[in-house]
């Protein structure tokens, strides 16, 4: 059939947006002035005539301000003659815009069509003059070429109708290969090879499998054990037991494993102390934790609250846009296919990358930081909003080490009606007959491989095919449809097709029944060519599997019809003890249930304390640094850092309002731009109860010891929550370790160290965690977050993402960080300690200082009892935590937010302090500090009931200056700084706005 | 024939990425209609029978991403409108019906010519396209609230009776509001059809970011047509239906706003009121 090409254009009267930012960020990114216009191409491989080809676009040309042309548009040669660049997908890639495409023209034509249309962009550029240049901005910001193609040319151009069809014409073979023959050496390289991920110990376990079966495995079921057994599927680290060695050179054996001993520990010593204080009166508070892919609290009567945190890091370091994107719509998936489903609520990111000015030479394969910032904003920013979901939360985290692999949080808050259809919705009820129905968007060659890529390091041979893009629309309508059936019980169990693809969410799903067979030839392809292996590990996008009853089938599939939405019987759920996959009635995959997923050898592992050497500064070092300049400079250095200044040049962007439900919102204030302590958000309409949010993360402190990092990302994210008005009972946090690889070898020599790291960081978790009364209901490990490019290993530092979700009875009893009126005194809670080890002010001094912040869970949580308490009784009027870059920043927080005169007095917060006090005072990053302020006529109550938990008095809120707010601070009554609104203002935000 | 709030029928379309039905629903319930939401494949299912419209008062377009935005937002779903329900929409405004569209829903309404719809005449179905919402000056979605200023001499039935301000939280990637031509421009503003400004900390309209967060001309945030039934607007009333939902909210109840007391609704809510006492007059 015939190709027809499709051009679209703005009238030259009109602007063109996508062409001045282009401008912009060619002349931000590269120093190059240009002027820049841009074109919307499609390319229609459909069964379609000339005429409907014309019909079709004059239905999507906007008729007030579009042209368009069958062919080519004349191109404008007036002002000069431009390089026209045009970018399109790779053969394969996910093209959203062309789906839709397509969708338009069988609307338009009223019939379905078959083939596809592609969509690309056309950049018409003038100002370059060598192509050497062009090709630079092409490389450097307009296309990624893992992903897009590019073609480069001058007018006059020829009509070009290339088209990137996908696809093959191969068989569907299935390949057996021998282990019998292989000795140790051609076990681990086939494992390399075939980018399985496994180690000798377990290719040895595969073989004597198959050796015991006396068959040779196929293609399918080793990529099948493989995704099974990976690191991210399986979560062998924290699973492995490990012999340490700590600190003062005491020995332990973790025999039972890193998870159970503290993570699934801490849980279940909250579950208990819970029963022994009668907190679970009204049910109880845990209602699934660890099991599925969300954890699950006790809400109200009508629902439940699930969260999740994922990372999506290595697809975000190759292509940050679609990987990104990936991150936020896949964790969608693991809130909303809890049980028999949940109702989406809201996201939450959190990126930890290079600096955005990073000059240094970077390894080959390596983007820059501020690209990868760029893309991995805008990936959420479209898959989040097009989700129709607000943000709660969000931050972004700067150090050299993420260079190498930038770390992608992204995580969803959902609400789960308790019953549906009389059950129970947090259980699956998936029984032996089920049909398995794979829902959602076609299987393709993208995210091969990607449960097994993200297990080991980033290097030159990464794949390509590890990288998907995300479709959030065709999710949209796969979740809605499934609401729908929810409601209507059409369905018995679900869950997600993420890392591993079929070959996880089946191998999984199958454990209910005990068994599964899938036939691979009825798996809907989005282009032939595709092996059976392929199919069952591809990892393509927005997909579910869901098991339907057989007298529910045909409703089911008449529904989703009607939707829309493409579902298809792929197998059954049996109890043969196997997983069974043929296609065709070719065999592929004959696996015993026990063996996949009990078969894993367990290796002891070792674990070690053996810092490296700080060489901190001294005393004096420290003072004659200090005295270098005033007082208000290191305050408004500190404020432009980029870990500290206002993150809203991007957050703007995220959608903030949509369900109309936000109360406290991720930035608060006069000027809308200082991040809030943490967020709160109404569950439903009309109802007053309220989901707040807040988290703690401290890598820094991880330089010094891990153990302490963990006390401090626990005690910030209960202590963030405790601010905005959360119920002290009914608090529970979610685990996301990003580690560098932590397994000694040639490559890593200091594995045994970076291990005791994650067993002292577990260790931390388990005490803040039972003190606090926080159980971890979920969480996620990613082990190998270290590249290799060049010859050059970066390993990011040992992180601990630690997310609370907290619970508010009424949300009109929230609180925030701002100052209400002039006259309220303002107070800190809890003592400040000369601790700068790790903190925000040793980076900005560029030097080591001593001793990281220590966390006195026990002491803590009284007091946070304490302050609940105060709140409860109506006492507190606004508070914030004290974190990063402690009082000084807390404090410009207070009269930026407010606007107001923040007069305080630091004599009494530095006492005991080593001189020069207000310096310490100010900069130190002690944790369990509370800002609060309170009436002027609640000072002696207020005082009688926290005075035993270290309750400073700091001064009090001030009128305006000439209008605008201030920060006083004294020091025996000699003014040390005095700054207005506007010179913070100046230095807290990030210059250029709107892209 | 006098009816009661709970007489007015309201349709909230959904389905196919749009994402705003539940709150857009609630200002509708709160304003004491009977309201109903129905995925669109399930009304077009019915497109044959004559009266698939006809039971409703209010029709209700909301605000998402129908079809991902993909091509130009609004354009797909409005074109299957245009193809399949054209004609009952056009009886629907003919029969004295009212729509309110909100963010994508009213971009869906200007792709479909019912707004401005200047010159229509009853009985001929929809009017060609003549107003575009295009990408907003600064390229991409942007979350701000703002500050309309509300035209009291405009037709619209769905702002009669609001303050001469009101505050909404607007979050979108297209809303530059252009027209065909000059003439068409005039007619506009000669009929006060533009009954939302964005507006300036003293009151203004403006074209200034971020008051104005898409370089929309003259400050024009909605659009109605010349009989005032057919409205859309850019920002959303439906996020701000509890006085919780202002960023500054804690600030104005301390200092006993009107609007922010305990019992109050949020002030959004005002438009969907007026939308259905319009219709039980």
């Amino acid at each position: 059939m015939p190709i027809f090409r499709l051009e679209i254009e703005n009238r030259p009267h009109v602007p063109d947006a996508l062409g001045v930012r282009t401008e912009r960020q060619l002349a931000d990114w590269l120093g190059a002035k240009t002027r820049v216009r841009t074109r919307k191409v499609f390319l229609c491989d459909v069964d379609i005539s000339a005429d409907e080809a014309q019909r079709f676009l004059d239905a999507i040309t906007d008729p007030v301000i579009e042209s368009s042309a069958l062919g080519v548009l004349p191109d404008d040669t007036s002002a000069g003659v431009p390089w026209i660049l045009t970018v399109s997908f790779a053969p394969g890639v996910t093209d959203t815009v062309g789906k839709t495409a397509k969708t338009a023209a069988e609307d338009v034509l009223g019939r379905t069509l078959s083939g596809q249309v592609y969509s690309a962009t056309m950049y018409f550029l003038w100002g370059f003059e060598a192509q050497s240049e062009v090709e630079r901005a092409a490389a450097e910001v307009l296309h990624n070429p893992l992903i897009q193609k590019i073609r480069l040319e001058k007018p006059p151009r020829i009509l070009d109708l290339t088209i990137p069809r996908a696809g093959a014409s191969i068989p569907p073979n299935v390949q057996t290969i021998s282990l019998d023959s292989l000795d140790d050496k051609a076990l681990e390289t086939l494992s390399k090879e075939r980018l399985l991920a496994l180690d000798l110990v377990e290719m040895q376990a595969v073989r004597a499998y198959f050796a015991a079966e006396k068959r040779d495995p196929t293609d399918a079921e080793l990529e099948c054990i493989a995704q099974t057994w990976s690191e991210h599927c399986k979560h062998k680290i924290f699973n492995a037991p490990i012999d340490y060695v700590g600190p003062d050179g005491e020995s332990q054996s973790i025999t039972r494993g890193l998870f159970k001993t503290y993570i699934v520990g801490a849980t279940d010593a909250v579950r208990q102390d819970r029963q022994t204080q009668g907190l679970d009166a009204d049910g109880e508070f845990l209602v699934s934790v660890f099991s599925d892919n969300a954890g699950v609290v006790r809400f109200t009567e009508r629902d439940h609250l699930v969260y999740k945190v994922e990372t999506h890091n290595s697809p975000s370091a190759l292509d940050p846009y679609g990987g990104a994107m990936t991150g936020i719509v896949g964790v969608n998936r693991d809130s909303f296919g809890c049980g028999l489903g949940a109702d989406l609520l809201a996201n939450i990111w959190g990126y930890c990358f290079g600096p955005p000015d990073y000059a240094k030479k970077l390894p080959k394969g390596l983007m820059r930081p501020r690209r990868i910032r760029d893309g991995v904003h805008h990936g959420v920013i479209d898959g989040g909003n097009q989700s129709g979901l607000p943000y709660l939360r969000g931050f972004e985290l700067y150090d050299d080490r993420y260079v190498g692999k930038p770390l992608v949080y992204c995580g969803t808050v959902a609400a789960m009606p308790t019953m549906v259809g009389g059950k129970p919705t947090h259980e699956k009820y998936t029984a032996v007959g089920d049909h398995i129905v794979m829902i959602g968007g076609r299987v393709g060659k993208d995210g091969i491989h990607g449960a097994t890529f993200s297990s080991v390091e980033l290097n030159e041979d990464s794949p390509v095919q590890a990288v998907q893009i995300g479709d959030p629309i065709t999710q949209k309508m796969m979740f809605d449809m499934l609401t729908e059936a929810r409601d209507a019980g059409l369905y018995s169990g679900m869950t997600d097709n993420g890392a591993g693809g079929l070959s996880s969410s089946i191998g999984e799903m199958s454990e209910a029944t005990g068994g599964a067979e899938v036939d691979l030839s009825r798996v809907p392809l989005k282009y032939p060519g595709l092996l059976p292996w392929e199919i069952l590990v591809s990892e393509a996008q927005e997909r579910m599997t869901v098991a339907v009853p057989e007298e529910k089938l045909e409703t089911f599939m008449a529904l989703a019809a009607r939707r829309e939405v493409e579902a298809t019987v792929i197998g059954r759920f049996t109890q043969s003890g196997r997983l069974v996959v043929t296609y065709g009635d070719k065999n592929v995959c004959d696996l015993k249930l026990e063996f996949l997923h009990g078969g894993l050898p367990k290796t002891t592992r070792k674990a070690s304390w053996n810092p490296p050497v700080r060489q901190e500064m001294t005393r004096s070092e420290r003072l004659s640094h200090f005295s270098s300049q005033s007082m208000e400079m290191w305050i408004l250095q500190m404020l432009a850092r980029p870990n500290v200044r206002s993150d809203d040049r991007y957050s703007r962007h995220y959608d903030h309002e949509v369900k109309g439900l936000s109360v406290i919102k991720p930035h608060v204030g006069v000027n809308r731009n200082v991040p809030a302590t943490a967020t709160v958000m109404r569950v439903r309409i009309g109802r007053d109860e309220g989901v707040v949010l807040g988290e703690g993360i401290h890598p820094y402190y991880s330089d010094v010891d891990a153990r302490e990092m963990a006390l401090a990302c626990v005690d910030e994210g209960v202590r963030r929550v405790l601010c905005a008005g959360a119920r002290i009972d009914r608090m529970a946090a979610l685990d996301n370790f990003c580690w560098p690889d932590p397994i000694e070898s040639k490559s890593t020599p200091d594995g045994a160290h970076k291990l005791a790291q994650l067993v002292r960081t577990c260790q931390g978790l388990y005490d803040a965690c039972k003190a606090y009364g926080l159980p971890l209901i979920s969480g996620k490990d990613s082990m190998k977050n270290d590249a290799v490019l060049d010859g050059v290993k970066i390993s990011v530092p040992p992180t601990l993402l630690l997310s609370v979700m907290g619970q508010m009875t009424n949300v009109r009893n929230a609180l925030s960080l701002v100052p209400r009126t002039v006259g309220d005194v303002l107070y800190v809670l809890g003592e400040t300690r000369n601790e700068m080890g790790g903190s925000e002010c040793e980076r900005l001094f560029g030097r080591p200082m001593a001793q990281v912040p220590k966390t006195d869970v026990e002491r803590n949580a009284k007091r946070y009892h304490a302050f609940a308490k105060a709140h409860e009784a109506g006492l507190i009027r606004s508070a914030h935590a004290v974190g990063r870059g402690g009082l000084a920043v807390a404090l410009t927080h207070l009269a930026l937010a407010s606007d107001l005169g923040i007069q305080v007095d630091l004599d009494d917060v530095g006492r005991g302090l080593d001189s020069p006090e207000a310096f310490l005072a100010l900069f130190s990053e002690s944790t369990g500090r509370i800002l609060l302020t309170v009436r002027p006529e609640d000072t002696n109550t207020i005082e009688a009931s926290l005075e035993a938990h270290g309750l400073i008095r700091l001064g009090e809120i001030k009128a305006p200056r000439d209008g605008r707010g201030y920060l006083h601070l004294t020091v025996a009554h000699l003014t040390v700084v005095n700054l207005g609104a506007a010179e913070l203002q100046r230095a807290f935000q990030e210059q250029s706005h709107g892209d | 024939m006098a009816i009661e709030k709970r007489d007015v029928r309201v349709l909230v379309l959904t389905g196919y990425g749009l994402n705003c039905e539940v709150e857009t629903a609630a200002g509708f319930s709160r304003a004491g209609a009977s309201v109903e939401s129905k995925h669109l494949h399930d009304v077009l299912d019915n497109a044959n029978a004559k009266d698939v419209l006809a039971d409703y008062q209010i029709l209700a377009f909301v605000g998402g991403f129908s079809f991902g935005d993909h091509i130009q937002s609004g354009r797909v779903y409005a074109n299957r409108l245009r193809f399949r329900l054209g004609e009952a929409l056009g009886r629907f405004v003919d029969d004295g019906g009212l729509a309110l569209g909100i963010c994508n829903g009213f971009q869906t309404l200007v792709c479909l010519g019912l707004l401005p719809a200047l010159g229509r005449k009853t009985g001929t179905g929809l009017a060609p396209q003549s107003a575009a919402l295009v990408h907003n000056d600064r390229l991409g979605y942007f979350d701000t609230w703002v500050n309309l200023l509300v035209d009291a001499e405009s037709p619209c039935v769905w702002t009669r009776g609001l303050p001469r301000t009101l505050e909404l939280p607007s979050r979108h990637g297209e809303g530059k509001l252009l027209f065909r031509d000059e003439e068409t421009r005039n007619a506009i503003v000669a009929g006060h059809l533009i009954p939302v400004r964005y507006a300036d900390g003293a009151g203004n309209p403006t074209e200034v970011w971020p008051a104005n967060p898409n370089g929309s001309p003259d400050g024009a945030a909605g659009l109605c047509d010349v009989t005032g039934r057919v409205f859309g607007l850019m920002p959303h009333p439906d996020a701000f239906l509890d006085p919780e939902n202002h960023p500054d909210w804690i600030k104005r109840r301390d200092a006993g706003v009107p609007g922010f007391g305990l019992q109050d609704a949020g002030l959004g809510q005002a438009i969907f009121d007026a939308g259905v006492r319009a219709v039980v007059k």
